[in-house]
C-alpha cells in the first residue's frame, strides 16, 4: 500500500463559475504523478463529501472563490466526520482574507492557498502533508 | 520579415544584447525587437484604418472619441442587500461616476431565491441579492433611470432580471423607450468561461434571441446582449482567443436572430461588447483596435448590415482581475492605471478600473474611490484624451493589429469548420483551448517567465494587511426572511397562473418577455421562474473537462 500513489480529490463547491484555478491545480497534481478525481462545478458539500467516500481519496483540495468559505468549509467538515472519514486532509486555494485563513485552521483546513501560489509549492505540500489513508 | 530589417538586424542587432531568450507578449505572442513600414507591406490607410468614425473603425467608432465625449465611468458595484447597494451606487454618483454597473450575488446568478438551500452561504456575498421585484425595486430607488445609464452583469436568469428592471421603470413611470442601459445576457461565454447557467446551450440561444428581439421591438436604447471576452480573459485564454471567441460569440448571436427572420439592421446597432484590459499594453491596444476591424468586416460582408451603426463594435472595458496580486496590494493600483490607459488608447466607451483589494475581497469604498480616479486622472490630466487614436501610424501597433485581427480570424474560421459556436461548445473546443492557455501561463509562471512583481519577483515577508470590506453576516439571514414573508403575503393563485403563462410560453415559440414581466409583477420570483425554465428546458451540468 505505501508505493501506491495519493487519491486527491480536487472540489468546486458553491454557485460559482470560476473553475481556472481548480483546473491548472488538478491537472498540475496528475502531472506530478497523484491520482486525481476533478468534480467539476457547483457541488454541495453533501455532493463532495460522498465522492470523497465513494472515490477513497486521501486528501480534498476545495477551491472557493465566492466568498462562501466560511459557510462551506466547516459544513464538509462536518460531513466527512459524519461518515466516518474525518482523516482526510482538507487543503483549499481562493480569494480568502487572512483572518478567515487562520479561523479555518483552526476548524481543521490544513492549508490555504491564495492568488500566486505556485503549482510547485502546492505540490510540494501534498508531498509532505498527505499520506495514503 | 523583409530584407532592409532582416539585413539590418544581422548586421547592427548585437548577438547578446537581449536580456531575455525569448520577448513575448503576456499571452505569449512572439515580439519582434523593432517593428518598421516593411511589416505593414500591404497596409493602405483608407482601407484599413480609416478615418475616425469611419469604416472599418480601426481608429474609433466616433469622429471625435474623447473630445466630444469622455468614456462612461462605471464601476462594477454590489454586494449584501438591495439597501447596502443602493448606497453604495448613490456614493458613486456623488463621486463623478457617470453609469451604474450591478454585481448580482451568486445565488441570483444561478437562479435560486435567497432562501434556497442551495444559496447557503452565498446570499449578498459576491453581489446584491435580488430575489422578486421589491428587491430590485428597493436597488434602483431614487436613481433617475431616464438619465443614469445600468448595466446588469447577469446572464442565465438575464430575462427575469430584465423583466423586473422594466417593471419597476413603470412604476417609476419612466417610458421603456427612454431606458438606457446594458444586460450583459451572453450567454455562449458562459459555457465557453463563466460557467453561471441553468439549461443546455440550444435553448439558452433561445431566450437570448428573446430579449434581443424584444429590447429591438419596445426598448430602442436598451442593449440586450453584452457579447464579452472580459470571463474568456479571466479564465486563462490569450488575447487573441478572446477577440477570436468573442466575436465568433457575436456571429453566432446575429445568425440566430436573422434565422429567427429578424433585420440585421434593426437590432446589430444595439449589440454591445465587453473585452478585458490585461498588461501587455501594446497587445491590449492593438486587441481593441482589430476587434472594431474585424466586427465591421463580418458584419458588412457576412451578414450585409447597411446601417453604419451595425457595424460599429461599441465596447465596455475592466481591467483584468487576473492580473492583480494579493501580495502587496499597493502595487495593483499601479496595475490598474496601465490597464486603464491601454482601454483608453483602445478606444473604450466605458470602463470599470479594479480596486486594489479584489484579490482579497469585495472592494471598500477606498479602494473603489482610488480605482475611480485613476479613470479621472488619466481622463483630465495626460491629454491623451485631446487626441483621437493617437497611437495608429506606430509601426509596432499597426503590425500587431494586424496580426491579431489575422489570428483571431483563423479561429473564427476553424470554428466555422466545427459547425458554428453552439456545436464547438458542445465538443469543448474553447474551453478546451483556454484551459491549455490558463495551463501554459501557469508552467511558464511558476518558472518566472512570466513575472509578477511581489508574486513570483521582488517578494517580501510579512505584508502589513490593509482594510477590507467585510459582508454584514447577518444579511443572508434577514433577505431569506425577508423572501420568506413576501412569497407568503402573495396572491397564490396570481403566482401559480403567472408561473403557467411562462411555461406556456417557454414550451412554445412565442416571445417570453411579456410572460415574464407579467410574472415578476405578480411576485414570482427568480427560483421559480429558473425552475420553469430547469422543468422545460432541461438542466445543463459542467462537463469537467480537464
Amino acid at each position: 500500500m505505501a508505493d501506491r500513489p495519493l487519491r486527491i480529490l480536487v472540489a468546486k463547491p458553491g454557485l460559482d463559475g470560476h473553475d481556472r484555478g481548480a483546473k491548472i491545480i488538478a491537472r498540475a497534481l496528475r502531472d506530478a504523478g497523484f491520482e486525481v478525481i476533478y468534480t467539476g462545478l457547483h457541488q454541495t458539500p453533501e455532493m463532495i463529501a460522498e465522492t470523497a467516500v465513494q472515490e477513497d481519496v486521501d486528501a480534498i483540495g476545495l477551491s472557493i472563490l465566492s466568498g462562501a468559505h466560511m459557510t462551506l468549509f466547516p459544513a464538509i467538515i462536518e460531513l466527512l466526520k459524519q461518515r466516518g472519514v474525518g482523516d482526510v486532509v482538507l487543503f483549499g486555494g481562493g480569494i480568502i482574507p487572512p483572518e478567515d485563513i487562520a479561523e479555518l485552521k483552526r476548524r481543521g483546513v490544513s492549508e490555504m492557498f491564495t492568488p500566486g501560489a505556485t503549482t510547485d509549492a502546492i505540490i510540494d505540500w501534498v508531498r509532505a502533508n498527505v499520506h495514503p489513508r | 520579415m523583409s530584407t532592409a530589417k532582416r539585413e539590418w538586424l544581422a548586421a547592427r542587432y548585437p548577438k547578446d544584447a537581449d536580456r531575455l531568450p525569448r520577448y513575448s507578449t503576456v499571452s505569449d505572442m512572439e515580439v519582434e525587437p523593432v517593428y518598421t513600414p516593411e511589416d505593414l507591406p500591404d497596409s493602405r490607410y483608407e482601407r484599413d484604418l480609416g478615418q475616425p468614425g469611419e469604416y472599418p473603425y480601426t481608429r474609433g467608432v466616433y469622429p471625435s472619441m474623447y473630445r466630444g465625449r469622455l468614456w462612461t465611468m462605471r464601476q462594477f458595484a454590489g454586494f449584501g442587500s438591495a439597501a447596502d447597494t443602493n448606497e453604495r451606487f448613490k456614493f458613486l454618483l456623488a463621486q463623478g461616476q457617470t453609469g451604474l454597473s450591478t454585481a448580482f450575488d451568486m445565488p441570483t446568478l444561478m437562479g435560486y431565491d435567497a432562501d434556497h438551500p442551495r444559496a447557503l452561504g452565498e446570499v449578498g456575498r459576491e453581489g446584491v441579492a435580488v430575489s422578486m421585484l421589491d428587491d430590485m425595486e428597493e436597488l434602483l430607488a431614487g436613481i433617475p433611470l431616464a438619465d443614469v445609464t445600468v448595466s446588469m452583469t447577469v446572464n442565465c436568469t438575464a430575462s427575469i432580471v430584465l423583466a423586473m428592471y422594466l417593471a419597476v421603470a413603470e412604476r417609476h413611470g419612466v417610458p421603456w423607450t427612454k431606458l438606457g442601459g446594458t444586460i450583459q445576457n451572453d450567454m455562449f461565454k458562459e459555457f465557453i468561461a463563466q460557467k453561471e447557467w441553468i439549461s443546455p446551450p440550444e435553448p439558452s440561444l433561445r431566450v437570448v434571441i428573446d430579449m434581443i428581439e424584444f429590447c429591438a421591438q419596445e426598448t430602442p436604447r436598451w442593449h440586450a446582449v453584452s457579447i464579452s471576452g472580459y470571463h474568456i480573459r479571466e479564465a486563462g485564454s490569450t488575447a487573441v482567443q478572446e477577440l477570436a471567441f468573442t466575436l465568433a460569440d457575436g456571429i453566432g448571436y446575429v445568425q440566430a436572430a436573422v434565422d429567427r427572420g429578424l433585420d440585421v439592421d434593426s437590432f446589430a446597432p444595439r449589440l454591445s461588447f465587453f473585452f478585458n484590459v490585461h498588461n501587455d499594453f501594446l497587445e491590449e491596444i492593438a486587441k481593441y483596435r482589430a476587434a472594431r476591424r474585424l466586427w465591421a468586416k463580418i458584419m458588412r460582408e457576412r451578414f450585409g448590415a447597411r446601417n453604419p451603426r451595425s457595424l460599429m463594435l461599441r465596447t465596455h472595458a475592466q481591467t483584468a482581475g487576473c492580473s492583480l496580486a494579493a501580495q502587496q496590494p499597493l502595487n495593483n493600483v499601479v496595475r490598474v492605471a496601465i490597464q486603464a490607459l491601454a482601454a483608453v488608447l483602445g478606444g473604450t466607451q466605458s470602463l470599470h478600473t479594479n480596486s486594489m483589494d479584489e484579490t482579497l475581497a469585495l472592494p471598500s469604498e477606498q479602494a473603489v474611490l482610488v480605482a475611480l480616479r485613476t479613470q479621472q486622472i488619466i481622463a483630465e490630466e495626460t491629454g491623451v484624451t485631446n487626441v483621437v487614436d493617437p497611437l495608429a501610424g506606430s509601426y509596432a501597433i499597426e503590425a500587431l493589429t494586424d496580426r491579431m485581427e489575422r489570428e483571431a480570424m483563423a479561429y473564427i474560421t476553424k470554428i466555422d469548420e466545427l459547425g458554428g459556436i453552439v456545436r464547438a461548445i458542445e465538443l469543448g473546443y474553447p474551453q478546451k483551448e483556454i484551459a491549455e492557455a490558463a495551463y501554459r501561463f501557469q508552467q511558464q509562471f511558476d518558472r518566472r517567465d512570466k513575472v509578477m512583481v511581489g508574486v513570483n519577483k521582488y517578494v517580501q515577508e510579512d505584508q502589513p494587511p490593509i482594510e477590507i470590506l467585510r459582508i454584514n453576516p447577518d444579511v443572508e439571514r434577514q433577505q431569506s426572511e425577508r423572501v420568506r414573508q413576501r412569497k407568503r403575503a402573495r396572491d397564490a393563485a396570481r403566482v401559480r397562473g403567472a408561473l403557467a403563462a411562462v411555461r406556456e410560453a417557454a414550451k412554445g415559440t412565442t416571445n417570453l418577455m411579456p410572460p415574464l414581466i407579467a410574472a415578476v409583477k405578480d411576485g414570482c420570483t427568480v427560483g421559480e421562474i429558473s425552475d420553469v425554465y430547469r422543468e422545460v428546458f432541461g438542466v445543463y451540468r459542467d462537463p469537467a473537462w480537464l
